[in-house]
């Protein structure tokens, strides 16, 4: 099933190196040793390159290219560091910094400090910079929806579509910033194509989805992620094994995730990998 | 190819006709008996690029794309209603709220041209009697603005211009080439067409051979006439060299660059030099379809387009044979629907596919993954237009005007305050200062204070460079661009900050909202010139603000919108022409 | 050995197979991220036909629906057999080569013609041929089915129907293509590996062996009764002979899911001593002399379960059991200590690691590795194997090292045990839904918003006939008894078949209903195949209460 697989040398920030051909810039520079950024790249979905977070320099190109996305190639020169990939990253998290809460999209935290991100500056005397400012959307006992956190990453309709779970219950609507991840007609999820399998929740970065038990225990002051343990087991319910991960605050459950790297379900579930571990504990 | 799911409203009976009427009977799934139903991926993908023509459907039978409109078309091309809904939305000229009645809705422009010539005032007037007006970008009528043009429900849409006299200021200059046939040939009639020279350079291009037709457009060094100016001759080897099929050549007719309405006068009033064009690009370049994508507010150059398509296959010219060369070429016309990006060539397809008019990420360039992912060459419609003299000249003919950078001439938009405004065509190398005297000069109380180069994505030039040579090479060493070709004038009794809080407003409007530099940054810079407007001055960390915002833009975005969305901005603070002194 | 029980193929091939047949199986609802592989597949451009009675969500994603009638999965798949044959598709070398029994197949299926198949089936003629050709033509192929296939009084025959199809391929061995039973319960796969079958000891060995047999005894350090003991309806006829009078139920509900469910719940009433361990006060559990409350397997307690691809799998204490709930082996193990038999405290790895030294498809998985590598697929013989993708790839070999070629076996149609009859004019078959897991035990704590309760769908042309209308409260009747539910009319199943789940016993008793004829093979009951009639209710009173 593998074929011959050939190698590209490439330079980053100076070192020379090789990867396999096909290897993104990124897995290039996480390969070095490079941490880079990333918003709406994940493990388990097709880059879509929207966030522009992970920007680089490459000698030649006249803009800044996507390393999430772009295959390294044979002789490319390419600088993570430079002013210019530090302006325009540190510009993307103050726009995004700007128009939304991004109190939980905690991966960020340390580079808006690293990039020196000043997302104050967007106020105007008497002209508040525009932000996203919507109710949050709690239709069911499993989701909430608070679109003041999202980001417009699309990892939530690429899990809900072709990248996993094929349902296209939401899509993106509307255009610029006015543009919102949707259902048709914002129809109410019960009354979308949505089955609650909870991929969106699972690839979001920023808590704008997010699975209903957590938003209750995060609004009760008593969401610990740091005294929460993981423990890797198997879904109770059809035959097909996906691996479940299951968290426990004080001995109790508190949310089901799926490892991405695992062959079986990379990283989604359905409805009852996802919530049917309540039996175990009815009330939470 | 999915288990759909419907919310439960249902279309009517005007909605599934005007759908039917559209797009056909034929659905994605097939129910043959009550025990044997086909559907499937294939069907699905062949299907989808339907939808924008069926969105267009429900639009104008209702005024709206209602719940159950949009179920229908859903279920019928088994696109997930949210998808639809996403694309519907995508569009200006979609609504998906109901308006409240079912009255034409008048569009007037806002953009610069027609803005300085009292688009405002028209829009409270139509208002005033009654009328829906909705507030437009760019219409493509920057010579005539203030600009309407009328979305019809349940008629079909018009530009009451269309009715006026169409007046061109060079008609009759013989030293015209890409022009020659304007106001001269009926524009509904092939037999004219050809009594103008029409199909020489078809019968030609058979003649010499593809491969010969490849080198001459190479040795004619026509570069792409959309704004970008790549080379046209590297494009149609690197697509003609793709073995892939099918493959496709586009026409892109998305006119929507403010200050850009040239394209619309060609098609309007040659349509047949585009048929005849783009048959010699498919010739060249071994592709079997042809696309027109035209943008939604240019009714008539549609409507003249599918005439010309539809004599020309009579007459054997499209087909299955073209003119007898055994080569197979086809051309099918897809209305846009109100979107700036969708002019840019990636979007296009996006749009034409029946998906969002985002923009993708490149490379992999359309020669090797365009439209469906299959090889494709896209160019101007003033791009193909230069490919007839091309062939039938020779490329050291053509050669013979312009610069040895920028052989040929160029198509410019004058508009703003000139006394002839219009199209115009004229050799590479001709100072800014001699085309403004070719329209007329001047116009109004003020002296020239700017001329904006390019349209909005272009950039400001003061009244110092009136001796600019309009060639690609100089104007880029100046630090502007010809872009598509928008020569607007404003002279110095133009309040100059509503032009450019507009201009901000344009790119804050039409962003598609994918990538995050572009749409927070345009937002963040219509904001700050809201507040330049309101204090009248520029404070230095707004101003390192601006630039922040433009390098970021400029640098990070995916797209050509992003790209250039702070050059004009940027411009007309380097030229003092807002914000204060310079 | 050809007919092993499990899975041929991996997950991962269906993503790049050619060509799909699902057969009986609603993988989009009972096993989504199955189909989340199978999608892939299609959208890397694998074509789709899908056979069920119903036109189900999975048949949505097909290129071609064949809706068949209940119980005729026979004639078709025969008559594509002889249409293969016919059109000289079939791969005479593979056959010659690697199989046996052929000429006795060709000449059964003779009589299935494209026509006699379309009239007995209700698929029309050109779509059985084209599901022929197009499966023989493929590079590489998968039949998938679940319990639409072994529901069935022949559910057995039903299977070996379609494993005569892979036969006469040769889509069978290669990556990429094969046969897949899609396991309906996390561990069904790895309990009969285990040997919780009556005819079977851990790893495949069969009671009834004396050299298998030996290897255990010498192991265990006893003697092991060599006589197969009886599956679960064979027990349920011993209670009603009077010749079982006790009975000790773990982990299942078959006062619940059991076709003709009050007869046995009469039986299970009727037993002398009925121990249940379960981790519910199920409706069996209720029932119980002594209830042993157990652990959660799966995340109160260690252990490994397989899945449809063989795959074995570490599964992890994540929570303390509640109360006086206890890990299931502990529970065995005080159960032998009182009976007189001392097994100490072995660990879940101890347990292993006995097993590994009998199974020779598992001596390779260390606990190690299990932890290590995301779980292993058997047969796994050695420690640096790496486990196996897929079966069968032996009877691709020049020489099939001592194994006899797989045998073709033929079956006939034979249709549903229960026929419809002017009394019972329309045909029940019962499903799964998405959001809920057999009796809803587990699954009844989701707070679905998606879930419709048990509900008794109609085709449209069976409702206006019948004057139904949407949530129309009726009678469903079959010959074993009624049940009072909801009418939901629903456009995907054709005139004359009725379906509904059975997740809600509590509020809908569906196996009432189902017919309990069981296959003589395996023992399943014939759940998918009952005759009914639906009556309508006189209103009383108005409004809803």
């Amino acid at each position: 099933m593998t074929s011959a697989q050939t190698t590209v040398s490439l330079s980053i920030d100076g070192n020379e190196m090789q990867v396999l051909e096909g290897t993104t810039i990124h897995k290039a520079c996480e390969s070095a040793g490079i941490n880079t950024p990333t918003l709406c790249w994940a493990e388990n979905l097709t880059p879509v390159n929207v966030c522009r977070v992970c920007v680089v320099e490459v000698e030649g190109s006249r803009t800044l290219v996507p390393s999430c996305a772009r295959p390294a190639e044979e002789g490319m020169v390419v600088y993570t560091d430079s002013e210019r990939v530090r302006h325009s990253r540190r510009m993307v998290l103050e726009f995004l910094g700007s128009g939304v809460d991004l109190d939980q999209a905690t991966p960020l935290h340390e580079w808006i400090v690293r990039y020196d991100a000043d997302i104050a500056r967007y106020d105007q005397p008497d002209l508040p910079a525009a932000i996203i400012d919507e109710p949050t959307k709690i239709q069911d006992d499993l989701y909430i929806r608070d679109y003041n956190r999202c980001v417009l990453c699309y990892k939530c309709v690429e899990a809900c579509g072709d990248d996993a779970q094929h349902t296209f219950a939401i899509a993106v609507a509307g255009r610029g910033f006015d543009a919102r991840i949707s259902t048709e007609y914002d129809v109410e999820l019960p009354q979308s194509a949505c089955v609650y399998c909870g991929n969106c929740i699972s690839v979001c970065p920023t808590g704008a989805i997010q699975f209903k038990t957590e938003f209750d225990l995060r609004r009760a002051g008593e969401w610990r992620p740091d005294q929460q343990e993981i423990t890797r087991t198997v879904c109770s319910y059809c035959g097909v094994g996906c691996n479940l991960e299951i968290h426990t605050q004080d001995g109790r459950i508190v949310k089901a995730t799926s490892p991405a790297d695992h062959s079986v379900a990379s990283g989604h579930l359905c409805v009852k990998g996802r919530f049917g571990w309540r039996y175990v504990q009815p009330s939470i | 190819m999915t288990d759909l799911h419907f919310t439960s409203d249902r279309a009517d009976s005007t909605e599934i006709e005007a759908v039917a009427a559209a797009i056909g009977n034929e659905t994605v799934v097939v129910v043959e008996t009550e025990r044997l139903i086909r559907g499937g991926k294939e069907r699905r993908n062949q299907s989808r690029h339907l939808l924008l023509p069926a969105l267009h459907a429900l639009q104008r039978a209702k005024g709206w794309i209602t719940p159950g409109g949009l179920n229908h078309v859903a279920d019928v091309l088994q696109v997930p209603p949210a998808e639809a809904y996403g694309v519907a939305t995508f569009y200006e000229m979609f609504r998906t709220v109901d308006p409240g009645h079912s009255e034409s809705v008048t569009h007037v422009c806002v953009d610069a041209a027609c803005q300085i010539a009292g688009s405002d005032m028209l829009s409270d007037e139509l208002t005033a009697a009654g009328s829906a007006v909705h507030r437009s970008p760019c219409l493509g009528q920057c010579e005539r603005g203030p600009a309407r043009f009328v979305q019809g429900v349940g008629t079909a849409d018009e530009v009451p211009a269309d009715a006026e006299l169409f007046v061109f200021h060079q008609q009759g200059d013989p030293s015209l080439r890409l022009l020659k046939r304007i106001g001269v040939v009926d524009p509904g009639s092939l037999d004219s067409y050809r009594a103008n020279g029409g199909y020489v350079a078809l019968d030609r291009a058979i003649e010499m051979g593809a491969a010969a037709v490849l080198d001459a457009v190479a040795d004619s060094g026509l570069s792409g006439r959309g704004g970008a100016a790549f080379p046209t001759g590297v494009k149609w080897r690197a697509m003609a060299a793709e073995e892939g099929r099918p493959k496709h050549v586009v026409a892109n007719c998305d006119e929507s660059e403010p200050g850009t309405f040239k394209d619309r006068v060609v098609m309007e009033n040659d349509p047949f030099s585009i048929v005849e064009s783009m048959t010699v690009a498919g010739f060249a370049t071994g592709a079997e379809n042809g696309w027109i994508y035209v943008r939604g507010e240019y009714p008539l150059a549609a409507a003249r387009l599918e005439v010309a398509i539809g004599q020309a296959r009579v007459a054997g010219l499209l087909g299955p044979d073209v003119a007898g060369s055994g080569h197979t070429f086809d051309i099918e016309i897809r209305r846009g629907a109100g979107a700036y990006i969708c002019g840019e060539e990636t979007a296009l397809f996006a749009s034409i596919e029946g998906f969002r008019g985002e923009p993708r990420s490149k490379p992999p360039f359309p020669t090797t993954h365009g439209l469906f992912g299959q090889p494709t060459a896209i160019n101007n419609p003033e791009t193909l237009l230069n490919v007839l003299d091309i062939v039938a000249l020779g490329a050291d003919e053509y050669r013979s005007r312009g610069t040895e950078q920028s052989p040929g001439t160029k198509l410019l938009c004058l508009s703003g305050r000139v006394a002839n405004p219009g199209i115009y065509e004229v050799e590479f190398g001709t100072s800014l200062g001699q085309v403004l005297e070719m329209a007329g000069g001047l116009t109004g109380s003020g002296e020239l204070r700017a001329v904006l180069l390019g349209g909005a994505a272009g950039s400001f030039v003061g009244a110092d460079s009136l001796g600019l040579p309009l060639t690609l090479e100089d104007t880029r060493s100046a630090g502007t661009t010809l872009g598509s070709g928008v020569v607007m004038a404003f002279t110095t009794d133009v309040d100059m900050t509503p032009v450019l809080i507009r201009i901000a407003e344009f790119f804050r409007n039409e962003s598609c909202g994918q990538c995050v530099p572009c749409r927070v940054g345009t937002l963040r810079q219509h904001e700050t010139l809201v507040q330049v407007g309101r204090t009248g001055s520029i404070t230095a960390d707004r101003r390192q603000l601006v630039d922040d915002m433009a390098r970021a833009m400029a640098d990070a975005s995916i797209c050509g919108l992003g790209h250039t969305a702070a050059s004009a901005v940027s411009s007309a603070l380097a030229l003092g022409l807002i914000g204060g002194a310079k | 050995m050809f007919g092993a029980g499990g899975g041929t193929v991996s997950y991962d091939e269906i993503e790049e197979t050619d060509f799909i047949v699902l057969w009986g199986s609603n993988a989009r609802e009972a096993h989504p991220i199955f189909f989340h592989h199978l999608m892939k597949g299609l959208d890397n451009g694998a074509r789709m036909f899908v056979v069920d009675p119903r036109r189900t969500s999975s048949a949505k994603f097909a290129d071609v629906w064949l809706g068949l009638d209940v119980g005729t999965d026979i004639a078709l798949a025969n008559a594509i057999g002889r249409e293969i044959i016919h059109a000289d598709l079939h791969n005479r070398e593979f056959i010659a080569h690697s199989t046996e029994g052929f000429e006795a197949y060709a000449a059964a299926v003779e009589p299935y013609t494209l026509d006699m198949a379309a009239e007995v089936t209700g698929v029309p003629a050109i779509a059985i041929r084209e599901l022929a050709h197009a499966y023989a033509g493929a590079g590489t192929a998968q039949i998938l089915w679940t319990l639409g296939i072994t529901e069935h009084h022949n559910g057995v025959d039903n299977v070996f129907a379609l494993c005569n199809l892979s036969l006469l391929t040769g889509h069978i061995g290669r990556w990429g293509s094969g046969l897949v039973p899609l396991r309906g319960q996390n561990n069904v796969q790895g309990g009969g590996d285990m040997g919780a079958l009556p005819n079977k000891l851990p790893g495949f060995a069969d009671v009834a062996d004396s050299t298998d047999r030996a290897r255990f005894e010498a192991v265990y350090g006893m003697d092991l009764n060599p006589v197969p003991g009886r599956h679960l309806t064979l027990m349920f006829e011993s209670m009603e002979e009077g010749t079982m009078r006790g009975a000790y139920i773990i982990g299942e509900n078959p006062a619940d899911s059991e076709a003709d469910v009050e007869r046995i719940r009469g039986l299970l009433s009727g037993l002398d001593i009925l121990v249940v361990q379960d981790i519910f006060l199920t409706r069996t559990a209720e029932m119980a002399d002594v209830v042993l409350p157990a652990s959660v397997a799966w995340v109160e307690s260690e252990g490994t379960v397989t899945s449809s691809e063989r795959r074995v799998q570490r599964v992890r204490a994540a929570v303390a059991p509640p109360g006086e709930a206890r890990d299931d082996i502990e529970i065995l193990g005080e159960l032998a200590r009182r009976l007189g038999v001392d097994w100490g405290y072995p660990t879940t790895e101890d347990l292993w690691d006995e097993l590994r030294s009998l199974s020779t498809a598992h001596a390779g998985m260390s606990w190690e590795r299990l932890e290590s590598e995301g779980g292993l697929q058997w047969p796994c013989p050695t420690d640096d194997h790496p486990g196996s993708p897929f079966l069968h790839g032996w009877l691709w070999d020049d020489d099939l090292g001592g194994r006899g070629p797989a045998p073709f076996t033929v079956v006939e149609h034979a249709g549903p045990a229960e026929e419809l009859t002017d009394e019972y004019p329309l045909r029940l078959t019962t499903g799964r839904a998405l959001d809920s897991f057999n009796t809803g035990v587990q699954s009844g704590a989701i707070d679905s918003p998606i879930r419709y309760g048990d509900a008794i769908e109609v085709s449209p042309s069976d409702a206006l006939r019948l004057g139904l209308v949407d949530d129309e409260r009726v009678r469903v009747i079959s010959a074993r008894g009624s049940v009072d539910m909801n009418v939901r009319i629903q456009p995907d199943i054709p005139e004359g078949l009725t379906f509904t789940t059975f997740h809600f016993p509590d509020l809908v008793d569906t196996n009432v209903l189902t017919n309990d004829t069981w296959d003589r093979q395996s023992g399943t009951a014939e759940f998918k195949a009952a005759s009914i009639r639906i009556d309508k209710l006189v209103r009383a009173g108005a409004g809803d209460d």
